[in-house]
């Protein structure tokens, strides 16, 4: 229900908005590994491509590896720990130039409406329809193994297949917006487009272009760890290399857990943090998703007891400058559940 | 009917811009493919004839203009006639994705709806007890529904392959030709396809799970539903109310999900080794077969829509007010 509200009032929300569990559980797993990203490569115990004992198979953690080793005898902790950096990297860049892709074509096609939308809102629809991996396997093969070590090309080919879904999300909630009143006198009173753009439709949109970033950067996580286990981009060394290398001497066959489950983990964790994050968002643009532990406290406070038996959420209207706007928030939030619900998946991992 | 005509219309759209994507990357992208082919494939022989197809199929070496490449490129996707595939021997790419494409049709259809249905059925009775210990279900869900498949298909195959040994580890059956079609050979060809199919419900089933149960705690703030439990129906018919609306965003936004399930099916055949087109995949990308990947591009495109447009019939099916319009 955020876009009824000004700014002021987002503010306030906004401040409101660290209370909940599931965000400050996804920030403090987020938090650590951009930590990890950034001294992971300063504090790896070895090089990553060095080679230890002149062992057959795999060695076991032990206190010199506390990871164990791989098949050709390195260190697993460290590739771990360098592997991070990249990961985070890929998915940060992908993230921004996806987010502001989609920006720039939902806020124009939902603005503008007519044959600009209609061509706009189509070219979004052909990229969400067709699969992503495919379509990311021919470009990146193409591309062939050196273009696409540049942790550059890999986050904007990334972001080629990842933009859509946000722009169909902001592309909805900015045509709800756009005969709002205050949208319309501002036109009125002679201010440019662009202005209106910026400073009355933008600010209402924040919480929707939040959960589009994060949902790409959780796309990019999945994405790129998918590219680096098809051995499609250089794997050394990040956290999907590191499945690759692991795949390719079976050592889910002969129970090397130390080599897979670490880099597995590591990227599920990461994916675990944005999707908590996501989700907090979420329940903030619609509370009735929210967990009773939450609202229940809440709502005691404001209504009394509730009904155990059925668990009906009263039906909050407010009334603003165009009406009741239950109906339009209520279709725009469920726009966003449903779309990160299926999703979201970890990108295509 | 408009609305399923619209609806064609538009993957008609798609499949002639997946075509045309797959006839401008190769164009596109710096780089002479066919030379990339042949440095990757030291050792094979190929005669100048293959050469010079792939010349032109992916259009280096040749005086053609663009157009005139371009048409010839859709009377080969209409012919099926995707080139030849350098890392099977020179066979034709259309056989080598015809006996590899019903495994991966077959377990990825399968487990899509084995996966929509449990996945749905979940999420409507996590919403409808609300508050209840269910809730705890979610953060397990979360992670789910953020590792990569093909993680979790490592853990099912140490865990229940390896370590019990439940299941094979590897393959769709147990030998490599083909026996008689009997209860034998389909009770081994299930025993293999237990694993790849549970990690793939377990991985995406979480999807429908949280989509549906966000949905269904909207509707359930319905009035025709708050006055179906007045009037004292009984409660599973008032849910019943609630998830038989709550499904139809599930339904719609089945496009978006099924693109990135086969994606993640496609990884998990490869943990698995099943010869479906993900294995196909990793071994064209290995080898620099341009040409299959192409033409796998292609057919798991068509087939996406293909399911899409199923999933709208359906939806036109359950929610009358679209077949009202027409």
């Amino acid at each position: 229900m955020a876009m009824g509200i000004g700014t002021d009032q987002l503010a306030q929300r906004a401040l409101r908005l660290p209370r909940s569990p599931k965000i400050l559980t996804g920030l403090g797993i987020l938090l650590f590994f951009i930590l990890w990203a950034i001294i992971g490569p300063f504090v790896r115990p070895y090089s990553p491509d060095a080679t230890f004992a002149n062992a057959p198979v795999p060695l076991p953690p032990s206190g010199a590896h506390w990871l164990g080793t791989t098949q050709v005898q390195q260190d697993v902790f460290s590739q771990l720990l360098v592997g991070g950096g990249r990961m985070i990297g890929v998915a940060l860049i992908g993230g921004i130039i996806a987010t502001v892709a989609s920006v720039a074509i939902g806020v124009t096609a939902g603005y503008l409406g007519g044959l600009a939308d209609d061509l706009l809102s189509m070219l979004a629809n052909i990229f969400l329809v067709m699969p992503a991996l495919p379509l990311l396997i021919i470009m990146v093969g193409f591309l062939g193994q050196s273009a696409s070590s540049n942790l550059f090309v890999i986050a904007l080919v990334i972001a080629v297949t990842g933009w859509a879904w946000g722009a169909r999300v902001l592309r909805a909630q900015t045509l709800s917006l756009r005969n709002r009143d205050y949208v319309d006198s501002a036109r009125i009173i002679g201010e440019r487009r662009w202005r209106i753009i910026a400073t009355e439709i933008l600010p209402n949109l924040t919480p929707i272009v939040a959960t589009s970033f994060l949902f790409t950067v959780l796309y990019a996580v999945g994405t790129y760890a998918a590219l680096a286990f098809l051995g499609l981009v250089n794997p050394n060394w990040s956290w999907g290399g590191m499945l690759f290398y692991a795949q390719l001497s079976n050592a889910e066959l002969t129970g090397y857990w130390w080599w897979f489950i670490p880099p597995g983990l590591a990227i599920a964790l990461l994916g675990t943090s944005l999707v908590l994050l996501n989700f907090g968002i979420d329940e903030f643009i619609n509370p009735r998703l929210r967990t009773a532990g939450l609202t229940s406290k809440g709502r005691r406070g404001r209504r009394g007891r509730r009904r155990p038996e059925f668990a009906l959420t009263p039906v909050i209207r407010t009334v603003t400058g165009t009406g009741i706007s239950t109906g339009i928030s209520t279709a725009a939030s469920t726009a966003t559940s449903a779309g990160t619900g299926p999703a979201a998946e970890g990108g295509l991992a | 009917m408009r609305a399923i005509a619209r609806r064609l219309g538009f993957y008609l759209v798609t499949a002639i811009v997946a075509v045309s994507l797959d006839f401008l990357i190769p164009r596109l992208i710096p780089g002479n493919p066919v030379d990339a082919i042949l440095a990757k494939a030291q050792g094979q022989q190929f005669s100048t004839a293959t050469i010079a197809a792939m010349d032109e199929q992916f259009g280096v070496n040749t005086k053609a203009s663009l157009w005139a490449q371009y048409t010839h490129f859709w009377s080969d996707v209409l012919h099926f006639n995707f080139g030849v595939s350098v890392s099977n021997g020179f066979e034709p790419v259309s056989s080598v994705i015809n006996a590899a494409a019903p495994w991966t049709l077959g377990l990825v259809g399968l487990a899509t709806l084995i996966s929509f249905a449990l996945g749905t059925l979940i999420g409507a009775i996590v919403a409808w007890r609300r508050g209840s210990w269910l809730d705890n279900l979610l953060p397990v869900v979360t992670f789910f529904q953020a590792a990569p498949y093909f993680f979790l298909a490592f853990l099912a195959v140490d865990l229940f392959a390896i370590k019990l040994g439940w299941f094979p580890a590897e393959g769709a059956h147990q030998n490599m030709d083909f026996p008689a079609f009997n209860w034998t050979y389909i009770s081994d060809v299930l025993d293999h396809a237990v694993l790849p199919a549970l990690t793939i419900v377990v991985a995406s089933a979480a999807g429908w799970i949280v989509g549906m149960r966000n949905v269904m705690l909207t509707t359930m703030d319905e009035d025709y539903v708050l006055i179906a439990a007045a009037k004292g129906l009984p409660r599973h018919r008032v849910i019943w109310y609630a998830a038989r609306n709550a499904i139809l965003p599930s339904v719609s936004s089945f496009a978006l999900a099924i693109g990135f399930i086969v994606s993640g099916a496609l990884l998990t055949e490869i943990v698995f080794s099943y010869p479906g087109l993900g294995l196909l995949l990793v071994n064209a990308v290995a080898d620099n077969d341009y040409a299959l990947l192409q033409g796998i591009f292609l057919l798991i495109t068509f087939a996406v829509l293909l399911a899409n447009l199923i999933a709208d019939f359906v939806y036109v099916f359950l929610d009358p007010r679209i077949r009202q319009e027409a």
